[in-house]
């Protein structure tokens, strides 16, 4: 472990590493990278939502001045369907899909066609001159409804889930009540403000087909082209610039990523997309859309005895990289910080004609915590005690820790590492004063307001493995290069990762350049979700830099004539450790003896996650003339084990926040009867702005350390958005008087108005 | 569509002759024919503020301008904050306050925030937080961000 005395930046909320060149103008995100006589790539997407596609006619597309070539799937026919990068069900392969429709089409959007010209504004003239001949069939809009058929053919439940432990049947045969509730969540996705983009070419004489633009998992990405299109990996490299965002959304491999890339190896000449926005509305991964009928068996006292929760996951028209991630996470997560002795959770995961789905920040727990948590409020107002009661009832007790919750998701047996519930919650009710807190909405209340207070709790995980690999060289010059495969998404990657290794090596974090992202700089690595970067990597970076410490100090015991246990490294010199002012040699001029570097590897291993934990706390007002609800303020305590850079995981935090209450009040994708998309652009799916997002105060905690590591870390991107939806649900619920009044996500105005026509 | 003209772009003071479509927008020929990526699109509609850049003095979204209406005027954009290596006390406020996370909409933020400063240094903090709800950031949540802008205007009003 790395000695406390040395703890120069691990805890300390130094300046971020990336901030500068994005401050200048200077960074490099997808659009940014263009090469000479590049064409642009435009697809040509489907207008309907379910149809035979008869023929496609290109002729006047193909003959507009400036186009190269145009492509539809008798092109490409040779490229298999994308693949299942995590929770790939057998049963769902039939369900992939093809980088350019083959006889049908399922969702608006579906690229059909694809244009190469050589400036973007032709190829989209060109674009619009393609035209499809498709005969509508009837479409599919509720995955909670009788499933169909597509194609006429294939059934549109394309599996269900079963996950469980202890025996729920005597749970409800004992139960002293029962409390049953059907709720909904409705479609979002993560809207990164920058949008999908890829640019390839194909560098004959090496053999080596790039990929710029590159996101999230370039490793996987890298080896799934490479697969699709027939190639040796190493004849695939992919680059990361600068992201826009991620979320979940940005990175996974998708159709345009493909067609791009077999287009540099097949025009020869390098290809440029970039999608604009209503494409990435209706073609990149949505994610969300739920509908859960959940009961509980509880005592007299409350107390869960068993929870069964049958739900219907709403994937869209095809089975993307994620398979059955979402519902498989949202199964596997609903118990939360809850002790649950008997669970039975029932996932039907069923297509629509709509955009096909992924993940989305907090994937299936932002869905489960708010059904858990409306269920734990149900459970209160049946038993007739509080929101906070109810939960000290349930609450898991440290005593029980690590809790082995007897479920899977994600390849791994799920085991809460560490946690002190109860305590985290005091610390809440105490930092927000929840008894001032209500008796001022209280008197509020008999003013004629309506206001409301709403509290969440939530576990998390993180974490996830099953290994990062880092690479650490020290230069002449003394400067330290981190290299990994983790990526980097916008959330500090190279600050969080730099002050681990400067504390661990002893030198400046402003000297270390952490490299992300390139497949041909390290052979391989996991990138950038499930809130695993700082764990995973973070320990691996540890690890290495501490081989090349030791690799360092038994260099310089030699040239200095002593031992290397004697020796130290404070801001990259090496000195003895008693003498500070003796003679010493910096890390470059050891690697200057080494023959110009020093170099050390590892990788750390991990089968389990890591789960952090938190508690979120709205307060709303509702304005019952008009349905609109204001968040005023909003509170989130979370548990991170150890936070490196304690303004970094606050950052995180606001920031989904931000996006859960979007998802909570603001976010939907709509669709017509016709499953047209209504939500196209950003004036149809609104996002909070500077406006719509209270004052936000974290309390970051670091009660429960994660066993699993020797930092303590655990993970921050998703503690923000999970409880959102739960917690502001529940202070609706408060504002109005009526409890349960909430029972679908998002809470627009007009469903406020029918929550009050229908009391 | 392809008949081009001549126009004059003046960048951050520098002169860029282009011959663009009377279609092409401003900020496809900022970035396209002048060469400056900073200025960044994000929705083409006139919604999002990415691509915000100050047009004679004034915040202007460049994916709803097209490059002829700039012809002769003069166009600032996140490339020509900075003096040298020392950052604009709003580009500094940013970093100071971690306003920024992925960096996409940040170029927009920075000239959406310095325009309205110099025009209005005496703007109140309601004021501000509507006008930066002109624009959309998906990873701050805002908080830091306003936080940043006020600590600038503040600097810049001292000054």
């Amino acid at each position: 472990m790395t000695p406390s005395h040395q703890r120069t930046y691990i805890g300390r909320s130094v300046p971020r590493l990336e901030d500068r060149p994005l401050l200048m103008g200077k960074g490099r995100f997808a659009a940014d990278i263009s090469f000479p006589d590049q064409l642009h790539m435009r697809v040509v997407r489907s207008p309907i939502a379910h149809g035979k596609l008869r023929g496609i006619d290109t002729s006047a597309a193909r003959a507009y001045p400036g186009v190269h070539a145009v492509w539809t799937f008798t092109d490409v026919a040779h490229i298999p369907p994308i693949g299942f990068r995590l929770t790939g069900l057998k049963e769902l392969e039939p369900y992939r899909q093809h980088v350019l429709a083959r006889d049908h089409v399922r969702y608006v959007g579906e690229p059909i066609a694809v244009v190469f010209a050589e400036n973007q504004y032709t190829a989209e003239d060109a674009a619009e001159l393609v035209e499809a001949d498709i005969e509508p069939r009837q479409v599919i809009i509720d995955a909670s409804s009788e499933p169909g058929f597509f194609d006429g053919t294939q059934p549109t439940e394309t599996s269900v889930l079963r996950k469980g432990y202890g025996d729920i049947d005597t749970a409800f045969r004992n139960a002293h009540a029962v409390v049953s509730l059907e709720l909904s969540i409705g479609r979002h996705t993560g809207v990164p403000i920058e949008t999908r983009g890829a640019i390839t070419r194909y560098d004959e004489q090496r053999d080596i087909l790039e990929m710029h633009g590159a996101a999230k998992v370039p490793h996987w990405n890298r080896d799934q082209i490479a697969q699709l299109l027939g190639r040796k990996r190493e004849s695939v490299q992919l680059y990361e610039g600068h992201v826009g965002g991620g979320f979940g959304i940005r990175g996974e491999l998708y159709p345009e990523d493909v067609l791009a890339c077999y287009a540099a190896l097949k025009l020869r000449m390098p290809i440029k997309w970039i999608e604009d926005r209503r494409e990435h509305l209706i073609a990149a991964n949505h994610s969300r859309q739920q509908h859960h009928k959940i009961r509980a068996a509880i005592d007299s006292q409350g107390r869960i005895l068993g929870i069964e929760n049958e739900f219907f996951h709403d994937n869209g028209a095809y089975m993307r990289t994620h398979a059955a991630t979402v519902p498989d996470l949202a199964a596997a997560m609903l118990p939360g910080p809850y002790r649950v002795p008997a669970y039975r959770a029932i996932g039907h995961i069923r297509l629509t004609n709509k955009t096909p789905c992924g993940t989305y920040r907090a994937p299936g727990r932002y869905e489960t915590t708010f059904v858990r948590e409306r269920l734990l409020d149900a459970i209160a107002a049946k038993v007739g005690v509080d929101a906070i009661e109810i939960r000290r009832r349930n609450l898991i007790g440290t005593q029980a820790m690590p809790y082995r919750l007897g479920l899977e998701t994600l390849g791994t047996e799920i085991i809460y590492d560490s946690g002190d519930y109860v305590r985290l919650l005091d610390k809440t009710l105490a930092a927000i004063k929840w008894n001032a807190l209500q008796e001022e909405l209280r008197a509020r209340r008999s003013k004629g307001e309506n206001v409301g207070a709403g509290l969440a709790m939530f576990v998390e995980k993180s974490g996830l493995g099953p290994f990062d690999k880092v690479r650490v060289e020290a230069a002449p010059d003394g400067s330290i290069e981190v290299i990994t495969g983790v990526a980097s998404i916008g959330q500090g990657v190279e600050t969080v990762i730099a002050q681990i290794c400067a504390d661990t090596l002893g030198v400046d974090y402003t000297q270390v350049r952490v490299t992300h992202g390139q497949t041909d700089r390290i052979d391989k690595g996991m990138g950038a979700f499930a809130s695993r970067v700082t764990v995973m990597c973070g320990e691996a970076t540890r690890l290495a830099a501490t081989k090349l410490r030791e690799k360092a100090l038994t260099v310089a015991a030699e040239l200095m004539q002593k031992n290397a246990e004697q020796l130290t490294i404070v801001r990259g010199q090496i000195m003895s450790n008693s003498e500070r002012h003796g003679p010493s040699m910096s890390l470059g001029d050891v690697a200057r003896a080494r023959g110009g570097g020093l170099v050390a590897e590892d990788q750390f291993d991990s089968a389990h996650m890591v789960y952090p934990y938190g508690v979120h706390v709205a307060v709303v007002g509702v304005d019952t003339a008009t349905g609109a609800i204001q968040v005023e303020k909003y509170f989130v305590a979370y548990d991170i084990g150890k936070a490196v850079n304690p303004m970094l995981v606050e950052g995180q935090i606001l920031g989904g926040v931000a996006q859960g209450i979007g998802g909570a009040l603001l976010e939907e994708f709509l669709y017509d009867e016709n499953v047209e998309p209504l939500s196209v652009s950003f004036a149809d799916y609104l996002m909070p702005t500077a406006r719509e997002t209270p004052p936000i105060t974290v309390l970051l905690s670091e009660d429960a350390p994660s066993p699993l590591n020797p930092l303590g870390l655990k993970g921050a991107g998703e503690a923000g958005v999970n409880a959102a939806g739960a917690a502001i649900a529940s202070a609706i619920d408060d504002a109005l008087g009526i409890p349960g009044a909430v029972r679908q996500l998002p809470v627009s105005p007009q469903r406020v108005m029918a929550i009050l026509k229908n009391r | 569509m392809t008949d081009k003209t001549a126009i004059t772009l003046t960048v951050n003071g520098r002169e860029h002759a282009i011959s663009v479509e009377p279609r092409r927008t401003l900020v496809d020929a900022i970035r396209e024919d002048c060469g400056q990526t900073g200025t960044h699109i994000g929705c083409e509609h006139g919604i999002c503020g990415a691509c915000t850049v100050i047009v004679d003095g004034e915040p202007v979204r460049s994916c709803l301008m097209f490059a002829v209406q700039a012809d002769g005027k003069k166009i600032r954009t996140v490339e020509g904050l900075a003096n040298g290596d020392t950052l604009h006390p709003m580009q500094q406020a940013f970093m100071d306050h971690h306003g920024l996370q992925c960096g996409f909409c940040t170029p927009g933020f920075l000239m959406l925030s310095v325009g309205v400063i110099e025009r209005e240094p005496d703007i109140s903090d309601d004021d501000l937080l509507d006008v930066h709800s002109s624009n959309l950031c998906r990873c701050t949540g805002s908080q830091h961000l306003i936080k940043a802008v006020r600590a600038a205007a503040k600097e810049m009003r001292g000054k």
